[in-house]
């Protein structure tokens, strides 16, 4: 999920309330009693959490939490690996989760220590990249898909191909993400989204030159917005976030095309090189707890993990499809996986696709 | 530019010893966050990427050998293009409000510079977003033209090659006219005045006499538009919808998305160098068009 420009101006703020955790956190220290409250560093993506559900656990525990923001997966690696210390829990997405364990960064979980986590949807239980549930808890998911104006386009649409019909042409946004972008189009042409066959991806660029007059803009950010104006009628992107786009212009839909989807799950994970190790677990399991959960999940519009927190969702987010997928759809979505050296086949794809 | 300054007083050799460690907190400033840095870079350049992404400390050309490709020629090109008509475009517009301003009351002008200066209290991105607003299909700019007749169907304006135009030139603008506006303040007006009673056309004015004495102004003034437009990506992206790529958004893309940073630096270096040559040529030519005025 690339946010990176919300996080440009949002990183700022993230960087503020880090020094105001520190200076509060030094004040705590010299004041009553010399009591030191242990203070939990939360790493996570810029508009994730609700700051009243953070101040219920500091009031639980006696802690601080302080929250710092990333933007993308790749922001998240990119810090670690140049030797970032100190963050306890972060919440890296279900590929991500594979390389941060094969890079050796990520803390062994104590199930004992979480049993809210054990709650999950039957199918996240097991997941490709951890299958064991060793390192990572399922936090949130969802679905990538097409959000479309039903006022517009009147027959539901249920393939990719309606990206291609010329009669939207200037009214479709796609993201701005090479590997979503590439991966509906695989899907489109019954290949896998993770494919790393040089001719696959060849063509599947030739098709996305052929869509390229009809799309308005490539964007991961604002495509709600754009949905919700009537700026644009046909928007692929992130099930949740074109649930925000309903709730402003009621005519949006979301469909997640038959040929097949994104699927994907943010994760909670402990850092190996984490200070508070038994507090970061605490964390997870406040965080997975049914009725957090729920509230969590109402406010941000994504799909908790939690089982149990589905029944306490209100009704009319739970039955949206956009923020809850339907059990029928699972079968035919796809997880995104690290495709190592092939990214520059994408990468080169992605260019002569822009420079077209 | 330097060394056509009008002398504004001589320093002794030795005062200027004694003032000279002045310089050192900035001296090492740059020693330690902008040679450093840059050293790494160029280092990196030469590595290779690991296969989730990283530094692999190998020795090789292969980053550079890639950039060979026809397809990061073609995205060269397409900055330097932008760039260009950005530099012209704030030329266009920034030298008679240069003029203007430089020429207008002297109590005036503090406060004229303030208004050319007080975009840049806003942060840029904000700055971005509000002309995206501007440019939407049912923003500002759409409802005038309908609301008064000109057009009859919306124009699409966001999300074109012109929008980006329009953001760049709007973004840096400010950094055409402070120069300039310095140069036309020294310009001597009795230097016009003769020009005109020597008969000189209008356009012999403006051509042989204001343009090569502001030419320091004008070059400076290119220089500080050209350098950060061809290295934007913010721009390109928000108003131009990410449909074409500048050399900006291919750097980002390589460091923060392909996690690619050994292909990433080794972009970054041939900006660096294509500006670096840019820039030389530009003061050549200046130097050049300015040359007989000063053997006057």
């Amino acid at each position: 999920m690339k946010r990176w420009l919300r996080s440009l101006v949002l990183n700022g703020v993230g960087l503020l309330v880090l020094a105001g955790g520190l200076s509060g956190c030094g004040q705590g220290m010299g004041g009553e009693s010399g009591e030191k409250r242990p203070v939990l560093h939360y790493f996570t993506w810029s508009d994730y959490v609700g700051p009243e559900i953070i101040a219920e656990f500091e009031r639980r525990e006696q802690v601080k939490v302080v929250i710092d923001t990333f933007s993308s997966n790749e922001e998240l690696l990119a810090k670690l690996q140049s030797g970032a210390t100190g963050y306890d829990v972060a919440v890296p997405s279900d590929f991500m989760v594979a390389i941060m364990v094969r890079q050796g960064l990520l803390q062994e979980l104590d199930a004992a220590a979480m049993p809210n986590a054990s709650f999950l949807e039957p199918h996240l239980q097991a997941l490709p990249f951890d299958p064991h549930r060793q390192y990572s808890v399922p936090y949130l998911w969802g679905t990538v898909g097409i959000g479309y104006d039903s006022a517009v386009i009147t027959s539901a649409p249920d393939s990719w191909s309606i990206l291609w019909d010329p009669r939207y042409r200037g009214r479709i946004s796609m993201l701005n993400d090479q590997r979503e972008v590439f991966g509906a189009v695989l899907r489109s042409m019954g290949q896998s989204m993770n494919s790393t066959d040089a001719t696959v991806i060849e063509s599947a660029k030739e098709r996305l030159l052929q869509q390229k007059p009809l799309v308005k803009t490539y964007t991961s950010d604002h495509y709600d917005q754009l949905l919700a104006s009537g700026e644009v009628v046909l928007a692929h992107g992130w099930g949740g976030q074109v649930a925000r786009a309903m709730a402003e212009r009621p005519t949006i839909r979301y469909v997640v095309p038959k040929e097949g989807a994104t699927l994907w799950a943010d994760c909670l994970v402990v850092l190996k090189s984490a200070p508070q190790k038994a507090l970061a677990m605490r964390f997870i399991n406040y965080l997975m707890e049914p009725e957090v959960a729920a509230r969590t999940s109402e406010r941000l519009r994504f799909a908790s993990a939690s089982r149990t927190a589905r029944e306490l969702v209100s009704p009319a987010i739970r039955d949206n499809p956009a923020v809850y997928p339907p059990p029928d759809q699972l079968g035919r979505l796809e997880w995104m996986q690290d495709v190592g050296k092939g990214i520059r086949l994408y990468d080169r794809a992605w260019t002569e696709l822009k420079m077209q | 530019m330097q060394t056509r300054t009008t002398g504004s007083g001589t320093v002794s050799p030795r005062e200027s010893c004694r003032s000279s460690w002045l310089a050192v907190p900035a001296l090492v400033w740059m020693a330690l966050f902008f040679l450093v840095p840059l050293g790494l870079v160029f280092a990196i350049s030469f590595a290779s990427r690991g296969t989730y992404g990283g530094i692999v400390w190998e020795f090789t050309t292969a980053n550079y050998l890639d950039l060979l490709h026809p397809l990061y020629g073609k995205i060269l090109g397409h900055s330097l293009w932008y760039a260009t008509l950005t530099t012209a475009c704030c030329f266009v517009l920034g030298f008679p409000l240069a003029y203007v301003i430089a020429r207008s009351p002297a109590r005036w002008q503090p406060a004229l510079l303030l208004l050319v200066m007080l975009p840049f209290w806003t942060n840029f991105l904000v700055r971005t977003y509000a002309w995206m607003i501007l440019l939407r299909h049912d923003g500002l700019i759409n409802n005038a033209l309908v609301s008064l007749g000109l057009v009859t169907d919306r124009l699409e304006l966001l999300y074109t090659p012109t929008a980006v135009v329009i953001g760049l030139v709007y973004g840096y603008l400010p950094f055409m006219v402070l120069p300039l506006y310095v140069a036309v303040e020294r310009l001597d007006p009795a230097l016009v005045e003769a020009a005109w009673d020597l008969y000189a056309s209008r356009w012999a004015v403006f051509s042989r006499v204001v343009v090569p004495l502001t030419m320091p102004g004008i070059v400076g003034g290119c220089v500080l538009v050209f350098i950060p437009s061809i290295g934007s990506f913010i721009t390109p992206d928000l108003l131009g919808g990410a449909r074409s790529m500048m050399i900006g958004n291919l750097i980002q893309h390589e460091y923060l998305v392909a996690r690619d940073w050994p292909l990433g630096s080794a972009v970054s270096f041939v900006l660096m160098a294509v500006v670096m040559a840019a820039v030389a040529l530009h003061y050549r030519q200046a130097d050049r068009s300015a040359g007989p005025v000063d053997e006057r």
